[in-house]
Order: structure tokens, then sequence, then C-alpha cells
């Protein structure tokens, strides 16, 4: 589904990642991991698109194509979705209209109709019961005034009705409570399926307690400097990031 | 024979002829052309901070047809171009001259009279004059009294509904020659009354023309008026408005200035808060494209003690036009327990859009609260990537984006019929107005 390949990328002339290479298929969790400045959260904006990140040198493809080539807006409505570590607060856009035009825009992409209110409505409340969210969301104005906890929430309702293929959580542990964490974690659990495959951008091992991820890489800068399975995560928790970052040094 | 007639020339030819009419303002008429000729427009901005961001040149530049003949517009087409609403009652002027065809005011409101100058009462017409002080005004208040040939007086004595608003409706069409109207008007919402008021200046000419209004506002004691005002000018017109409120005791004034644009447009407007426990809150709007320049003078003053005054205006500016918010809150010795907040915002879309703001505070009274701020900046791009980043496409990013900042001040408007038309109005422009 995903093959990255020998990436090279800056942020305003500065080099991030240096050399990343993961493969991703279809049904899969990879949880990156990383020390802070690693370059964790600019493969996630990398993938999205956000216009502040230049790719310098490498591949990325998706479903067989060229990522790198398509708009944020492009790539969103062929199954992208970032959840982000920052969710944007939208003063004076409703979540209605918000949603309304993100899942209608990639409807239209794949040539289907755009769906009647009452077919919008019944899907967001279907939605919302499946995220433990109160529909009542709807009325507000996206991500304005919504604890930390409600944002990350907000950003997995939107996951479930937006149904990607690939979907990427930029660090969505962050700033959560324990039992914030559970709720997030338990809602990703309920939106795996066998097709769509998850990046899962983490600094702490905590929100794999609850997320088993297929896959674990350690991302110090710039490159994946060791993968494995679900228990490289436990080795983090118990020795930190100390001797990966050691192991590049030497 | 060509026509050498200067500027100057025609001014007094028209107020001669407004004079021969020897009516209950010929005395104001006169008074005021005698200071027009006096003070002129003010063309010299240099130490002049009342006109120091807009230059008035080419308005004084200009030679205008100063007429009373009917204008020969086509009603049925420029009907539907005119805000409207099913319940509103429309007072219509074209070119400065009423209209019967476009005007709707059936009397069956006995809460709320509106006369034109033939009709007007003398207890009435002594007050037209009281609130915009001559003597205290430039030039273009001055030329508005010199030269008015008709007026609407308003005097609401009850509680009206929301939904049925007054509109006050001053169109003006494509002339053979560039055209100067004076629309006039006295509001007077007396004791206790409650009332909507929707004024209108629609310019529907693709040429030059000039409005120079001048309107006056008196609030007594516990009234509550809403004060709407629409200018919708093309992008060769001038408007300059002048508006002038006094308000008594525990009275509650709002005005909501919605500008389209216009090559010059100036919302004047003066409030003295001269009741205690008055209230007054100021909003706007602006959006302004092309070489639109679109400047509102505001100035406040708290004159008695426990009064609150909230501004809010917003601009949305793209192109190469400028926009011009400069707001004077004064707080007077006596105005004790004032409350006063004062906000300018700008979304600049384009290099060549440019704002001038500059909020103030004047204060006297040593217990008082006051804000003030004002803010100019681009649209927020971790928003735009929001957007994107959830399939949302640039142009439709940008329409909601923009459509929400501009509704902060819309949603304030308490009558839906014109809040649906301003929405629309928004709705129209997007195309140029977008990042």
């Amino acid at each position: 589904m995903l093959e990255v390949s020998n990436l090279h990328a800056s942020v305003s002339d500065t080099e991030i990642l240096k050399g990343l290479s993961v493969t991703v298929n279809p049904g899969e969790v990879h949880a990156v991991m990383g020390p802070n400045g690693g370059g964790k959260s600019t493969f996630a904006n990398i993938l999205a698109g956000r216009p502040e990140y230049t790719v310098d040198s490498g591949t990325v493809s998706y479903l067989g194509e060229d990522l790198i080539v398509k708009t944020p807006d492009v790539r969103a409505k062929e199954g992208i979705f970032l959840a982000f570590q920052y969710p944007v607060e939208l003063p004076g856009v409703r979540f209605w209209q918000f949603m309304k035009a993100a899942v209608d825009a990639k409807r239209k992409h794949a040539g289907e109709k755009e769906l009647a209110v009452r077919e919008f409505d019944d899907l967001w409340k279907e939605k919302a019961e499946q995220v433990k969210i109160a529909p009542e969301l709807i009325s507000r104005s996206v991500n304005e005034g919504f604890s930390g906890g409600e944002k990350k929430r907000a950003e997995m309702l939107q996951l479930a009705m937006l149904e990607p293929k690939l979907a990427i959580l930029d660090e969505t542990d962050s700033g959560l409570d324990v039992d914030a964490l559970r709720t997030v974690a338990i809602s990703v659990n309920e939106l795996r399926t066998p097709e769509r495959s998850f990046i899962v951008v983490t600094h702490y091992q905590r929100l794999l307690n609850y997320l088993t991820p297929d896959f674990v890489h350690i991302l110090v800068d710039g490159q994946i400097v060791e993968s494995g399975g679900a228990d490289l995560a436990l080795t983090v928790e118990e020795s930190g990031y100390d001797r990966f970052i050691k192991a590049t040094a030497s | 024979m060509t026509s050498t007639l200067t500027s100057t020339d025609r001014y007094q030819a028209a107020h001669e002829q407004r004079q021969a009419a020897n009516d209950q303002f010929t005395a104001l008429r006169a008074q005021a052309y005698k200071r027009f000729e006096a003070v002129g427009f003010p063309v010299a901005r240099k130490g002049n901070e009342r006109w120091k961001y807009t230059n008035i040149a080419p308005i004084a530049r200009g030679e205008y047809e100063i007429s009373e003949s009917p204008a020969s517009a086509n009603i049925e087409e420029i009907k539907p171009q005119l805000p409207s609403g099913d319940s509103w009652q429309t007072l219509a002027f074209v070119n400065g001259v009423y209209s019967d065809e476009l005007s709707t005011i059936d009397g069956s409101q006995s809460e709320i009279t509106v006369e034109r100058l033939a009709t007007t009462d003398a207890s009435l017409s002594d007050r037209l004059g009281s609130v915009a002080q001559i003597d205290e005004d430039d030039g273009f208040g001055a030329l508005n009294t010199a030269l008015f040939a008709d007026c609407a007086v308003v005097r609401v004595t009850g509680e009206v509904d929301t939904k049925s608003p007054l509109q006050l409706l001053f169109v003006t069409t494509e002339q053979p020659q560039p055209t100067l109207t004076s629309p006039r008007v006295l509001v007077i919402a007396e004791k206790f009354s409650k009332s909507v008021l929707i004024e209108s200046h629609i310019g529907l000419e693709s040429g030059v023309s000039f409005s120079n209004a001048v309107t006056e506002v008196i609030v007594e004691e516990g009234a509550s008026l809403s004060h709407y005002r629409i200018l919708e000018k093309g992008h060769e017109s001038f408007h300059i408005g002048t508006t002038r409120v006094r308000q008594g005791k525990d009275s509650s004034y709002t005005s909501q200035s919605f500008a389209f644009g216009a090559r010059i447009g100036r919302d004047d407007l003066h409030v003295l808060l001269d009741g205690p426990g008055s209230e007054c809150t100021l909003n706007g709007l602006y959006m302004t494209s092309e070489s639109d320049h679109i400047d509102n003078h505001i100035s406040l003053t708290h004159a008695k003690p426990h009064a609150t005054s909230k501004q809010l205006y917003k601009g949305i500016l793209t192109g190469n036009s400028k926009a011009v918010f400069s707001g004077q809150v004064l707080v007077e010795q006596d105005a004790q327990k004032t409350y006063a907040v004062q906000r300018d915002m700008n979304l600049l879309l384009s290099d060549g859009a440019e704002v001038d703001t500059k909020p103030s505070l004047l204060i006297y009274a040593d217990d008082v609260q006051c804000f003030h701020g004002a803010a100019a900046g681009e649209v927020d791009k971790d928003a735009i990537f929001y957007m994107l980043s959830r399939g949302i496409d640039a142009e439709t990013a940008s329409r909601i984006l923009i459509t929400a900042y501009a509704d902060e001040v819309i949603n304030f408007v308490e009558t839906e019929s014109l809040q649906a038309h301003l929405k629309k109005s928004v709705a129209k422009l997007l195309p140029v107005f977008h990042f």
C-alpha cells in the first residue's frame, strides 16, 4: 500500500529525514517511535503533504502511484488521513459544514453522489456512537473551545467518517490523561479493519498498551535505526532511547 | 454650447434652486451653504487627523449633475438587485428622487411613521440639524444640508417587530453625467420605543456617482434602536455618510454597518452617550476589492456614567484596495463606571491590500473599564492545511473560512431576512475574495 524508499526531507533548509525506508501493507499497524527531534512528525506530515516540508530525494509510492506529486486534498480524497498532534481550531466553521464538505469531496472524487442531508446526519450519528463521542458536537465550531481530549476524539470521529485506507496518527496520545488515552485507543481499535493500515507516531509506549502494533520502528536522527515487533516498544519503555541514540552515534 | 460651469457654480446654482422652494429649511440651508463656502471639502490632509488616511481629492475634483428630475431608471430591472424582505416597509429614493414604485409603506404600522419633506410637520422639522451640527462637522455635512431637496423623517412611538424593519433605500443608477445626491434622514426613536431601521445606499451604475448622506438619530430615554447600514457601490462611485447619534438615559443603540465596496466610501459615525445607563453597540464588516477605499471613522463619547459601548469591526481586503479604521472612544470626566471595548480585525488576502487601523481611547474618568485592540493578518495557514488534509479543495476551504470570518459580524443581525440578504451579498463577492 505504502512504500517509502530512501526518503530525504527538510524543513526550511534543515534536513530532517535522512534516508527513511518503510513498507506498509494493507491492514498493518506500524508504530513509529523515537526521541523528540528525530523526525517522527515530519514523516507524518510529509505523507499528508504539509507544504512547509520539502522532499529532497527518495520516493513515496501509495497504491502504486507517486504520492509526492499529489496535493494534500487529493491525497485525502484517495484515502490518506492525518490525525493532527494539535488539531486546528476553525472559529465560526461548524463541524457539520466542515465534515459534510470533506465527505462530499471524497465521494465526488470517487465518482459517487454527494450525501443527502439526512444520509449524512445518519452517518454522523452512527460514527459518533462508534467512537463514543456526543453527536451534539456537530453544531459547534470545529475544535473551538474543545478540551485536549475532545479534540483528539473529534479527530477519531473524522477518521471514522472519512474511512481512510491509510490513517496516520501524529502523537495522538500527547496531552491526554490515562482515561482519555484509553478512550482514544479503544476507538482506534474499533476502526481497525483487514484493509485499513495505520501509522502510529508516538513518543511513549503507553498508547501501544491498548493498540498492539504489528511492527515497531525506532526513528532516530531521520533514519529508522531498528525495526521489530510489538516487544520492541517494551524495550523502549524499559531502557529509553539512549541505546538507539548511542548506536547511531558510534 | 458646452457648459463651462465650475463645481462651485454648480453647487451654488443647486443651492439657490433649493432655496427657491422657500420651505421650512430655508434658513438652515443658507447657514449650511455659508459654512461650506468657508470650509470647502477637507482636501488638505496635512495636520488633519480626521482625514489623514483618506484622500478625497478625486471627489472634490468631480463635476456633478445635481438634478431633481426623476430618474430614467428601469424599476423592474433594478428591483431584484436591491435589499428586500417580505415584511419590510421600504421608503425608496432613486437618484435622489422619491420612488413610489419601489416604496412599500402601507401605513399599517401605527408605531412608526415616515414622512418626506413635503409632509413633515413643523415640530419634527425643527429637530433636523439638531444632532448633526453644521459648525462642528466638515464640509460634507454642510454641503448635504445646503443641497438636500427631500428627506426622510422617521418617528418611532412604540414597539415594532424586528421581523418588520423599515428600510430607507437610496439607489443610484447609470446616468449620462456623474450625479450628486444628498440623502437626508432624521430618526427620532421616542421614549421606550423599539425598532429596526435599515439604511441602504446602493449604486447600480458602472460610472461615477457621489452620494453625500447625512443621518441624524435621536434615541430617547429607554428607547432601543437597531440601525443597519448597507453600502454597496460600484468601483467608480463615491459615498460619504455622516451619521450623528444622540442617546438618552437607559437607551440602547446598535449600529451595524456593512460596506461591500466603493471607489471611496466613508462612514463617519459619531455617537454621544448623553444619558446614564445607555448602551451602544457599533459593529461593522467591510469587504474591499480592486481599488476600493473604505474608511470607518468612529467617534464615540461617553458623557454620562454607567454607560456601555462595544465595537467590533472586521475587514476583508483584496486587490489593491485600502481600508481605514479610525475609532476614538472619549470617556469624559463625569462618565464614571464606563465600560468600553473596541476591536478591529482585518484579513488581508493580497499583497496589494492595505489597512490603516487606529483604535484609540481617551479617558478622563478614573473608575472605568476600557479595552481596545486591532489586528491585521493573512488567512491562517494551519487552518488551510487542516481543511486540505480532510480532502476539501483550496477553493472550497477559502470560501468556508472567509464566510465564517464574515459571519461573526452578520450573525449579530437579529432580522433573519436581512441576515439572509447580507449572507447572499457576501457569497456573491466570494469569487473575488479568495486566498
